[in-house]
């Protein structure tokens, strides 16, 4: 009953294209916004900034890129583990090698680069599709860990591929303390989940979707497939590009090739899926799935053993997560195969019709 | 009817063209003139699609010319197609189905959308400004359409009848000069094929677009239809007013069919 669009009428197109055009949803997304940069920094711990705000805020931000690829344009991608690799790198290089550029600028760049090269790994897609494009893909993944563990220059001759970064600073900010960073990321993440939002919802976004639903009939509308699928990749690759900067610089300070392994891009594939393909929304829920639950899990099993008098040996803690976990994956994707998104939309449906059936 | 119909606006020149070892049209001439509402009838894999195919370079035939309004085209392609003003419908709706009945048809204003990538997404000056305009244009097709109700809907939701008025709803929204309908009636009922006869003829007559359609209903292309092209086997066996390709003895042991 509260939460109604009723009375709530529009005059100007304006209005109805705005981007939550209930008053209650919008509300909600302020004090959401709110809580995240003013409640979270007063009542969290650092453990909890470290181990699982920062790493969902950053993997969120991956897991948009890859929803604009797989999501919104249909072209199933295995290598945004190596698009992340690329960023991380290329903001890297330019970091070290350009003396006295802004770290904005350094991560900015590194997700051009990733851009540019996922535009490279994005031309298979003018002819190939479905799985044979996630092999292609996949190629990308191996040819970067190959270069960045082969070619010294990408990691400033370290034997090992190992680079790290320190003393990082935005406007004489320091990023040290995982508060610092943690409401880094998250305006970055605000800031790119706008843009986001802003593409899917005008003409570039129509023509991804287009593409990804008729190609055929894209193409007599006179949507040149070239230009929608390599923009979709570059605009992907650039999201995904930015989160591995901030993998690397923010979160991990120092990092390794494997870092960025293919288990990252089938997790960053699996967030997407489970969150709802074609959704914004969608992707936070996917990474919130992936990120937040197996250590939720972790952490409450024993609790939830204690209740009926079990202890739980810490290897068989780590075990039943697992089984948790994947068993979870299985329910939701037989319940509700377009992810948790729909269901939130279902609910959201439900809602506005409460307390009557329909 | 007001309306007055025009020079050649598109003609066909020995179109041929072949798949492999089938040839699906032989030799196929014909014109299309302005405002004219323009028939192509036939059996079964007469070769009908396959014509709207060609006209709007799907298809490349392997031999043979299209002058649009003078111009030469030896190699047409969709995208130029639609450039020049050509826009159609599908045989098998062609929606986009996870985009509601606006998103549809605003795709159909693809072409005049000048703002960039970059413009999109900060939703900065001429792109929030596009996109209202747009918004209104494809609001005008959404009345004329009397399809306001359903405007918000996912289109894979929607039944049939009403997933066929969207279908011709984004091609309108191109503002073609030719609109090619592949069967727009094709598995409707009775009211519905006579909601889309008023819309057809309601373009044809508003907006002077240029008809070619594909349908089988003989009663309606007999009715509406200025002139009637038959293929049969991928070759034209008949050209002309309706009355006259009514009467046409190949034309009825082809296709309409005589009583022995």
């Amino acid at each position: 009953m509260l939460y109604r669009e009723n009375g709530q009428f529009k005059t100007s197109y304006a209005a109805d294209q705005q981007i939550f055009p209930i008053a209650q949803d919008r509300w909600a997304i302020v004090g959401l916004l709110v809580f995240a940069f003013i409640g979270i920094p007063l009542l969290v711990d650092e453990y909890l900034l470290r181990a699982i705000l920062i790493p969902f805020l950053i993997l969120s931000l991956a897991a948009l890129g890859v929803n604009i690829l797989v999501g919104f344009c249909g072209q199933i991608t295995l290598g945004a583990g190596a698009f992340m690799a690329v960023g991380a790198y290329a903001a890297y290089n330019f970091h070290i090698r350009i003396e006295g550029l802004p770290l904005l600028l350094s991560l900015l760049l590194g997700g051009l680069t990733a851009a540019a090269v996922g535009i490279v790994f994005g031309i298979p897609s003018l002819r190939v599709r479905g799985l044979y494009l996630a092999v292609a893909t996949l190629a990308a993944q191996f040819f970067t860990d190959w270069v960045f563990l082969r070619v010294p220059w990408f990691t400033d001759n370290a034997s090992s591929g190992s680079v790290s970064v320190s003393n990082l600073q935005v406007l004489g900010w320091p990023i040290a303390a995982p508060v610092d960073k943690y409401l880094f990321c998250l305006g970055w993440l605000t800031v790119f989940a706008l843009l986001a939002k802003n593409m899917t919802r005008s003409a570039i976004g129509r023509q991804w979707m287009a593409i990804r639903d008729m190609d055929v009939a894209a193409e007599v509308i006179g949507i040149r497939p070239l230009f929608a699928k390599l923009s979709a990749f570059a605009v992907s690759s650039f999201f995904v590009g930015t989160a591995g900067a901030l993998w690397g610089f923010i979160h991990l300070a120092s990092w390794e090739p494997a870092a960025f392994s293919v288990d990252r891009s089938f997790q960053l594939l699996f967030m997407v899926i489970i969150g709802g393909l074609g959704s914004i929304m969608g992707s936070f829920f996917g990474a919130a799935f992936i990120v937040i639950l197996p250590i939720a899990l972790n952490q409450f099993l024993p609790a939830i053993g204690g209740l009926f008098g079990i202890t739980i040996s810490t290897a068989g803690i780590s075990h039943a997560e697992l089984i948790i976990f994947g068993a979870l994956i299985i329910f939701f994707l037989i319940k509700e195969p377009h992810g948790i998104a729909r269901l939130w939309s279902t609910g959201k449906e439900k809602l506005r019709l409460w307390p009557f059936p329909h | 009817m007001s309306r007055q119909i025009g020079e050649v606006i598109l003609d066909l020149k020995n179109v041929s063209l072949s798949f492999g070892g089938v040839k699906a049209l032989t030799d196929i001439s014909f014109d299309v003139r302005e405002h004219e509402i323009r028939a192509i009838i036939g059996p079964n894999g007469a070769g009908k699609s396959s014509m709207l195919n060609v006209i709007n370079g799907v298809y490349r035939p392997q031999q043979g010319e299209i002058v649009l309004r003078g111009q030469h085209f030896s190699k047409m392609n969709p995208y130029k197609a639609a450039k020049a003003g050509i826009s159609r419908t599908f045989q098998n709706i062609a929606l986009f189905k996870g985009m509601n009945v606006i998103d549809n048809l605003m795709t159909g204003r693809n072409l005049k959308i000048r703002s960039n990538l970059i413009q999109q997404a900060f939703w900065w000056g001429p792109a929030r400004r596009e996109e209202l305009a747009h918004r209104a244009k494809v609001e005008e097709v959404i009345d004329f359409l009397e399809i306001q109700h359903i405007r918000k809907t996912p289109v894979g939701r929607l039944p049939y009848g009403l997933q066929k008025r969207v279908d011709l709803g984004r091609a309108l929204a191109m503002e073609p000069s030719i609109l090619l309908l592949d069967e727009p009636m094709a598995g409707m009922n009775v009211e519905e094929k006579q909601d889309m006869c008023r819309f057809i003829l309601d373009v044809n007559d508003q907006f002077g677009t240029t008809i070619v359609l594909i349908e089988h209903d003989m009663a309606v292309v007999m009715d509406i239809s200025d002139r009637v092209v038959v293929l049969d086997y991928g070759k034209k066996i008949g050209d002309g007013a309706p009355d006259a390709v009514r009467a046409n003895p190949e034309v009825i042991s082809a296709y309409l069919g005589a009583s022995h």
